[in-house]
């Protein structure tokens, strides 16, 4: 049997629109992931160590606020520090696209911004994951 | 890191997970979970550390609050300076294999809690309310040194006496207003229960459920131990500590009679004999892919042959297949 | 009726003759049509479509029961709508700079966008306010702050909406006590907040405390305004976000005044009479793409709640009755792609709006798929309304879309489906426990669901995203937030906790506390706690302790 992708969806930080991160988990599960959802107002602390504990491949961060410049590389930065580098980070919301050069030199592998069908972020995963 | 290159022995995982490393305690519930043979080989390891750890299951239908009532069991066990290890299990998806797994949202907030390790799991094809991985799991969080385990089910209709094959002691949740009567006097639910939680005590009928509870378990046959029922309201603590206090007691009271024991042993016995179905059901399911059964299959379609007359030669055919 | 019998027959005379012999040769490019919310759609709609209709008891005139045809009798013969575009970013002093430019290019009321922080009772210095600080509005500490918002800006002459819910009571006391400062009584105050909370827990997830003690301080605010400011709305029962987050037309109206009636019913509870407080509810719809549909939403939302007021509720003051609402055009429709397209959409769905009878509206602008709006893009923004007001003559009479064959039907059918779902509701237990169950948010997520898997697989165009795409766009400029707004705004609650006077703060906190456990309107304490310079975060955070915060269900 083929292993099921793990994938952690997040709502890093004050924001509260859940219906991106909620449409892709679905789809992400409908592709045949397993989704650990955590809600909304999570820490990047908290965010890199139920990633750790639940064993992920993947990390989906979704930010409409505009604080993902700070949020984003924070993530990265702590998988960093734990040595889990393996854990693919993927960001979605409303980021410009000059902000994107940026997030991919902190380490976050791909960012998708509205428009994108679920089905690139599903194909993205399945050819990334790291293990 | 946790790296492909150098594969890691058993004994290594082994040694890593008994001295509380969070990450490759992680990935040996992943071997677990993925039927991954280094799983198994790592628990052989760490048997001889298990036994310690008090194992709670707690389930009930959905909507009863089980993950909001478990994360204030967590709070009220951490406060009595106790670890905990939790595993919490999600309906797969029949159609596709995913799974949206959403019990830690409500647990969230012990994430950073180094006395607190949560793991989400995913039936993946078992039909109970537990994943084939589970009982593995508890085993490990109990030889990575927690001193309590809590197991959440899914909260799926009759799943709920799975839990008894993993727990020391089982919790039902139950709340008013999801059709009580009919909750209650389902089969085997007040004979699976140790502790009984009627949640969201603030909702009208509570002490009307409480008391058809009672009832119904005054009707029992209890030698040692008669099940209590506590109210308790998830979403302002209420009833949590009195909640935990007696699955505490249940277990002190099991050990005292001596019970404890017995009650893993028969689990052990349970547990070996379903691996042992399991891998039997593979062997079988092998020799049904056979070509030489093809034949057969239309013989039994055609009716020519009975299924009763069939089941002998599959029989045979692995019996032959295992002398050789 | 033998005309209808008639017409009956011509219609399918006409279907058997002229139309078959061209659907024959040319079929139509659908097998079905279907509205943005997947409602089934008619080739043609006849009077047989609306025989049902009694004109005297469905639509009747404007200004009168039902109010179909809206709420006043002269609509924009006699005012137009309110222009309000929502703006506020950055420190207190960035935004007032914006205020007074919106009102200098002709906008007629404020509508104040907080920061997230703010929106959620935190302090900008609170750790979870790291990098959101003055992000998605304005960032507001202390009455300070609020003093700086509103300087050079009559309150007497303005009036102001603040998208604001679980520390609403604050942001209300903050602007009363501003008020005082510029010797404007709290009487001659005209406003809103927003102060819809079920809808955070439904959509937005702005929420702070549990419903119970988050429905107390609704109905602290209803019966503190309806003696202190009786021009002030008390409340602005949002659709709008439910909408964006993903449901159908249908869905709005009927989750939406399903809140509606929650905050009545909890009102009346609280031993106010309905028709102390039910004027000044005020309600918040979208505008999407779909623009008959659009209309005949506001139509049958304006009906079904003018029937919920009198016959449910028993209300006696017509303006019990009364949906007055205030629109903004669909975020969710904007797209990153060629935003220059999202002004035609704006448009479109800004004419919904007016067609639809709205009391005031926001027009998005082109680039919010992408950030916080420019200068610019919130001119063209404003000017899409202007010139619908000026020029497009929509506005010479009222509710011009009345008596369509295909809006009445429409509005029907809205109306019935949306009063199907409020008897769901109802056997729930209401909306609160409607969504504690998480039926609501399950619904929501089937259609937002089911409309992402109709635009990925083609069925549904959404021009430049899926259908006629360019290659290699340019970005365009876009607005930035400076970076340094939370360390000058963390800066700045430094210095006033410094020079405030502290032992009156912890004062009136305290007292705040021992109300908060009590059952005493929570009102005056607030406001005391406030001109005492007591920040947001420490106000919410005796709430907190005294409310505990509400853990939300995680539905899919």
């Amino acid at each position: 049997m083929e292993r099921p992708i793990r994938v952690l969806v997040a709502k890093p930080g004050l924001d509260g629109h859940d219906r991106g991160a909620k449409v892709l988990a679905r789809a992400l599960r409908d592709a045949g992931m397993e989704v650990i959802y955590t809600g909304l107002r999570q820490t990047p602390e908290q965010i890199v160590e139920a990633a750790l504990q639940e064993d992920v491949d993947v990390i989906g961060l979704s930010c409409l606020s505009g604080a993902h410049n700070h949020l984003f590389p924070r993530v990265t930065q702590l998988l960093k520090e734990k040595q889990a580098e393996d854990i693919l980070v993927l960001g979605g919301g409303i980021i410009p696209e000059e902000d994107i050069p940026g997030l991919l030199a902190a380490g976050i592998s791909a960012v998708f911004t509205p428009g994108t069908p679920t089905s690139a972020v599903i194909d993205y995963i399945k050819e990334h994951v790291k293990r | 890191m946790i790296t492909e290159k150098e594969p890691m022995k058993p004994t290594d995982w082994a040694e890593r997970v008994a001295s509380g490393d969070r990450r490759a305690l992680a990935r040996v519930i992943s071997f677990l979970e993925n039927d991954d043979r280094q799983g198994v080989e790592v628990l052989k390891e760490l048997y001889s550390r298990t036994g310690r750890a008090h194992v709670i299951g707690i389930t009930g239908p959905p909507g009863a609050g089980k993950s909001s009532l478990l994360d204030k069991i967590i709070g009220e066990l951490r406060s009595q300076g106790k670890t905990v290890g939790v595993v919490a299990v999600d309906p797969t998806s029949p159609f596709s294999g995913g799974a949206i797994l959403g019990d830690r949202v409500r647990m969230q907030g012990w994430t950073g809690d180094a006395g607190v390790y949560i793991r989400s799991m995913g039936t993946r094809g078992s039909l109970g309310g537990l994943a084939r991985a589970t009982y593995g799991t508890i085993q490990l969080l109990d030889a990575a040194g927690f001193d309590y385990v809590l197991v959440e089910t899914v909260g799926v209709g009759q799943s709920e006496v799975d839990i008894v094959r993993v727990a020391d002691t089982v919790v039902v949740v139950t709340v008013p207003g999801l059709g009580d009567d009919i909750q209650i006097n389902k089969a085997g639910i007040t004979e699976i229960g140790d502790v009984f939680a009627v949640n969201k005590a603030d909702l009208p009928g509570s002490e009307r459920v409480a008391t058809e509870l009672e009832l119904m378990l005054d009707l029992g046959n209890h030698q040692i131990w008669r099940p209590p029922v506590v109210l308790t309201v998830a979403a302002t603590g209420q009833g949590v500590s009195e909640l935990v206090r007696a699955a505490q007691d249940h277990y002190t009271t099991l050990q005292k009679e001596g019970k404890l024991a017995e009650r893993r042993l028969a689990r052990e016995k349970e547990a070996l004999l379903l691996r042992l179905v399991e891998r039997v059901r593979r062997e079988i399911l092998s020799i049904w892919a056979q070509k030489e059964l093809s034949e057969l299959w239309a013989a039994l379609s055609a009716r020519r042959l009975d299924p009763y007359t069939l089941e002998e030669n599959v029989y045979k055919a692995w019996k032959g297949a295992k002398d050789e | 009726m033998a005309e209808e019998k008639d017409l009956r027959k011509a219609k399918e005379a006409w279907e058997q003759g002229t139309l078959a012999k061209v659907t024959a040769r040319f079929p139509e490019r659908k097998a079905e049509f279907t509205t943005l919310s997947g409602m089934p759609v008619e080739r043609l709609y006849t009077p047989l479509d609306t025989a049902e209709l009694d004109y005297e008891r469905d639509l009747g005139f404007p200004g009168q029961y039902p109010y179909t045809r809206g709420v006043q009798p002269t609509m924009y013969r006699g005012r137009l709508w309110t222009m309000r575009q929502y703006a506020g970013f950055g420190t207190a002093e960035e935004s007032n700079e914006r205020y007074k430019y919106l009102l200098e290019q002709g906008q007629t009321g404020l509508s104040v966008a907080f920061d997230l922080p703010t929106q959620i009772g935190y302090d900008s210095d609170h750790p979870l306010a790291q990098g959101e600080v003055g992000k998605v509005g304005v960032a507001i500490d202390s009455l300070a702050d609020m003093e700086t918002l509103f300087a050079g800006i009559p309150l007497d002459k303005v009036s102001t909406s603040m998208t604001i819910n679980a520390p609403a009571a604050v942001l209300l006391a903050m602007y009363i006590a501003v008020a005082e400062k510029q010797g404007v009584p709290s009487r001659k105050l005209s406003g809103t907040i927003q102060n819809d909370i079920l809808k955070e827990y439904a959509a937005r997830g702005t929420y702070i405390f549990p419903p119970k003690p988050s429905m107390r301080l609704i109905t602290d605010i209803f019966a503190y305004c309806s003696q202190n400011l009786p021009e002030w709305n008390t409340i602005s029962i949002s659709g709008y976000h439910i909408r964006e987050a993903g449901c159908t037309a249908v869905q709005e109206v009927a989750f939406t005044l399903a809140n509606g009636i929650a905050y009545v019913e909890a009102a009346i509870r609280a031993g106010l009479n309905v028709d102390s407080f039910a004027p000044r509810l005020s309600f918040f719809f979208n505008a999407q793409m779909d623009l008959l549909e659009e209309v005949a939403k506001f139509r049958a939302a304006r009906r079904l709640w003018a029937r919920i007021m009198k016959e449910r509720f028993g209300a006696k003051d017509p303006r019990s009755m009364m949906l007055r609402f205030h629109t903004q055009t669909a975020g969710c429709a904007l797209t990153a792609q060629q935003p220059d397209n999202n002004i035609i959409r704006v448009t479109i769905q800004a004419l919904a709006a007016v067609l639809g009878g709205t009391q005031s509206l926001h027009t998005n602008s082109r680039d919010e798929a992408l950030s916080l709006p420019t200068e610019e893009s919130v001119r063209i923004a404003l000017r899409t309304q202007q010139i619908i007001a000026y020029e497009s003559g929509v506005t010479n009479t009222i509710d011009p879309l009345a008596g369509s064959y295909a809006v009445e039907s429409m509005t029907n059918r809205i109306e019935k489906e949306a009063q199907a779902y409020l008897e769901r509701i109802d056997k729930l237990g209401g909306a609160v426990a409607a969504i504690e169950q998480g039926f609501i948010q399950r619904e929501i997520q089937e259609s937002a669901y089911a409309y992402q898997r109709a635009v990925e697989s083609g069925e549904r165009i959404v021009v430049g995203v899926n259908k006629f795409q360019v290659e290699n766009e340019q970005p365009p400029e876009i607005h930035k937030v400076d970076p340094e707004v939370e360390r000058r705004q963390c800066a700045k609650l430094n210095e006033l906790r410094a020079n405030r006077d502290n032992g009156k703060v912890s004062q009136v906190l305290a007292e705040l506390r021992e109300a908060a456990k009590g059952d005493d309107n929570l009102m005056p304490y607030i406001l005391e706690s406030v001109r005492a310079y007591a920040t947001l975060g420490e106000i919410c955070g005796v709430l907190r302790e005294v409310f505990g915060e509400y853990q939300p269900a995680v539905i899919f």
